[in-house]
């Protein structure tokens, strides 16, 4: 990546880097940060090799450039013929992608980065691009909301104020201990960004989530909310059925909740960390490194679907819910798809209000895999014991770089960028490191080049040398 | 006489009688159910047969239907109330218009495909990659089924010919016969899709490793009734029959075809039939579970969307499953009636 392979620096890249590491100087980052240069393309792809695809999906309405890839021809206009196929559960769609029956799918931003350290299945997969930020909310059941409404503060309106802090469930939570109960909610994945963000929640409120010892997937040491996997479509039945008193999730499992009138959205992921990156593409390495050319144009149509679903402030949004409300697609009506995906969001009947980046998909460079985006993901799994030891800060950068492939995504949107189908300037110049962010729900912020210092600031969650055993947590 | 696999456990050799006298007397009263040819004068004797096969199960189906539409309203799920059998045939037509519409893209699909290619703008042909319609998974389904029921065929006579022949054999496998048929195919199902996962190993197989996954769970949950019936049938005939067999001193394989097989046939096709009915059950469990093409699948995807149409679409494809495994086991009737009667022996 660095000095060794600047001599085919072309001059834009080199005066790019430059800056880039003047600016890092001057930001006075350490000496073991990564070497300041901008990710450079991968070389240029050649023709496709292998038209024929089979994608998976869950039915999410965050898998929208996909089906608006296929739909409006993108895929047909790079010369790719691809069946998207939805799955389960997250679990049968990596062992699909793992095993060769899907070439690609819509995965979980922590599933590759899992697959690639070995937590769960290992092997090694790809995150070429993100497909999206934001998109998922909590919901809590009827019962819980009607536990808390009282205590909430109200605006002018008379609505709650938003964000509502995890902190108003700990009465519940106490009531239900003082009666013997478990606080149990529900979240789609082990790895999911709705386990993390739903954790991240529940701590930054005081609430601890649990631990995972090695070897085991329940995650509950030490809870006081105790969070179990259910895939996304079976969530609001779960709820109903009150196995679960809350959860986090993807559109429009939120909307139908509030639909069918048995929870009430209490927050949405933008207000826990704003313009988080979610869902990714997945593909096995040997895939994108057996098939560049292919890789390069299936990236390339979902990178104008993703345009043509943000452009003119989402003037084609409606069409898209249309698409999406089809039963092969994510199948949901179409008023509970257009719920959240048309600028707007309802949290109970009346209290619809406005959110314009609730789903983001090429805006705000949404499509780039930034490597500290990938970095955070592996800071939550150190947080919450699922990579049970320390690591150097280098650890971190070396998995970052192995899964997220921001080469691969550059060398798809510059070559749409030459033809003039997307503007240059939404191609981010970067080292693939987004600067220092803010925008959480506790304050803390989060600099992808320290990991270490990060998982230093959290109240709840692992500290350097802690590790978990089944009766809680030792070392200091 | 050494009846299979009844030193072990003679419950189970009542037990698979039994279903075969039950198979029987269905093809009995069969006949009876159609036979127009009634004998001069016995008018009233019609009008009862007739009542009994045409009028009553009319009226069964109906007041079925009724009770349906009056009950199902009552039930308030959180996707609306349950859908009555107006709303489920709305969603049949739904169905087929989908498939229409499928059909026409398939079309178009081609014809602007063909098009690219005359014009050279496209190198190779692709064939439409739309998703599957319910027809579509109709057929997925079947052709699974067909394939599965036909290796547990395969399998199930040979080892149930030896069985029957040979009580030393019959010893050897009774205990695992007995171990492995009643295991359910969800628990054959993860070890299955690893080993076919781990065998296939080409890029672009000839068959898709879902629908060789799917056969092989319908195979190894389909295959004991075959077994068992053969291994009776063969085991149950007449001695004098042998006796007469050694007298010509028919060979092995002479004594197979001419004999055993003959005298064997109808208990086989009772045991295929039963195989069969137990396979579609099987198929579409396993296709929910592994998410592969088939009704099956079908079923869980319009579960998983969760929309106002998706019970009534849920309950038309039950009445589908329903219709197509009455079928089945109708076209098996009529070989095993046709085998039956052909009985040379």
């Amino acid at each position: 990546m660095s000095m060794k392979q600047g001599f085919g620096f072309t001059r834009r890249a080199a005066v790019v880097a430059l800056l880039a590491s003047v600016a890092l100087a001057g930001c006075g980052s350490k000496s073991e940060a990564p070497a300041g240069d901008a990710v450079k393309a991968a070389a240029a792809p050649g023709a496709v090799e292998k038209p024929v695809l089979k994608l998976g999906f869950i039915k999410l309405t965050d898998m929208a450039p996909l089906a608006i890839a296929k739909e409006k021809g993108f895929f047909a206009e790079e010369g790719l013929n691809v069946t998207l196929e939805p799955q389960a559960n997250w679990k049968v769609l990596l062992d699909g992608v793992i095993g060769g029956q899907l070439d690609g799918a819509h995965m979980l931003a922590g599933q590759p980065i899992a697959a690639t350290i070995g937590y769960g299945t290992k092997a090694d997969l790809i995150a070429p691009l993100s497909l999206d930020l934001n998109g998922n909310a909590i919901t809590v059941s009827n019962k819980v909301w009607d536990m808390v409404k009282a205590d909430l503060p109200k605006g002018p309106d008379g609505k709650p104020t938003h964000p509502i802090s995890a902190s108003v469930l700990k009465p519940v939570v106490t009531s239900f201990k003082q009666q013997g109960k478990p606080f149990k909610m529900g979240m789609v994945f082990p790895v999911s960004t709705h386990n993390y963000e739903l954790r991240y929640w529940l701590a930054a409120g005081g609430l601890n989530p649990g631990y995972y010892t090695p070897g085991d997937v329940g995650g509950t040491v030490a809870a006081d909310v105790q969070l179990s996997v259910t895939p996304p479509p079976q969530m609001p039945a779960t709820l109903e059925a009150g196995t679960i008193e809350g959860y986090c999730v993807g559109e429009p499992w939120n909307q139908a909740a509030v639909q069918k009138k048995i929870g009430v959205p209490i927050i949405t992921d933008d207000e826990i960390w704003n313009d988080n990156p979610e869902k990714v593409l997945g593909l096995r390495k040997d895939f994108a490194d057996k098939y560049p050319g292919t890789t390069a144009a299936m990236l390339r149509a979902i990178i104008k679907a993703q345009q043509w679903l943000d452009a003119d402030n989402g003037k084609n949004r409606a069409e898209a819910v249309k698409i999406l409300s089809q039963a092969n697609y994510v199948g949901a009506d179409e008023e509970v798809i257009a719920a959240s995906m048309t600028g707007k969001f309802t949290f109970e009947p009346g209290d619809t209000r406005d959110a314009p980046g609730f789903n983001i998909f090429f805006d705000k460079f949404a499509g780039y895999p930034y490597y500290s985006d990938a970095i955070w993901y592996l800071t939550q799994m150190r947080r919450w014991g699922q990579i049970p030891e320390d690591h150097a800060d280098q650890w971190y950068f070396d998995q970052a770089k192995a899964v997220y492939r921001p080469d691969l995504y550059l060398a798809a949107a510059k070559g749409l960028a030459e033809k003039g189908v997307i503007p240059a300037e939404a191609i981010p110049e970067t080292d693939g490191f987004r600067g220092e962010q803010s925008g959480f729900i506790d304050g803390v912020t989060y600099n992808g080049k320290l990991p270490n210092a990060y998982l230093a600031k959290f109240k709840i969650g692992l500290k350097k040398g802690q590790k978990v055993s089944a009766s809680g947590v030792t070392g200091n | 006489m050494a009846t299979a696999f009844a030193d072990a456990k003679p419950a189970e050799t009542e037990n698979t009688v039994a279903v075969t006298a039950t198979a029987q007397v269905a093809t009995e009263v069969e006949p009876a159910e159609v036979a127009p040819a009634a004998a001069p004068g016995k008018v009233q004797e019609l009008v009862t047969k007739f009542g009994k096969g045409l009028m009553a199960p009319v009226l069964g189906i109906v007041a079925f239907i009724a009770l349906w539409a009056v009950l199902a309203p009552q039930v308030d799920t959180s996707l609306g109330a349950l859908p009555g059998p107006v709303e489920v045939a709305e969603q049949g037509a739904s169905l087929y218009g989908e498939w229409q519409a499928s059909n026409e893209a398939k079309a178009e699909f081609y014809a602007v495909q063909d098009a690219r290619i005359a014009a050279g703008t496209q190198a190779v042909a692709f064939d439409y990659a739309g998703s599957p319609t319910f027809l579509d998974q109709v057929g997925t389904s079947l052709k699974t089924v067909a394939l599965g029921f036909a290796l547990a065929t395969l399998f199930a006579v040979p080892i149930g010919l030896a069985a029957g022949l040979s009580p030393m054999f019959n010893a050897a496998i009774n205990p695992l016969v007995q171990i492995m048929k009643p295991v359910s195919p969800l628990a054959w199902l993860p070890i299955v899709t690893m080993v076919v996962s781990a065998t296939i190993t080409s890029a672009d197989p000839m068959l898709a490793k879902s629908f060789v996954i799917s056969a092989i769970v319908v195979m190894l949950c389909s295959l004991w009734p075959t077994l068992i019936n053969t291994a009776v049938g063969t085991a149950s005939i007449d001695k004098d029959l042998l006796n007469v067999g050694r007298v010509l001193r028919l060979g092995t394989f002479q004594k197979l075809t001419k004999l055993v097989l003959p005298s064997s046939l109808p208990y086989i096709f009772t045991g295929m039939r039963l195989s069969l009915g137990v396979g579609w059950m099987v198929l579409i469990a396993a296709e929910m579970l592994a998410q592969n093409p088939g009704l099956g699948k079908f079923v869980w995807d319009e579960f998983q969307n969760g929309s106002s149409q998706s019970l009534a679409r849920i309950m038309f494809a039950v009445i589908v499953i329903g219709l197509i495994g009455f079928l089945l086991d109708r076209i098996m009737m009529m070989l095993q009636a046709f085998v039956s009667r052909n009985r040379t022996v």
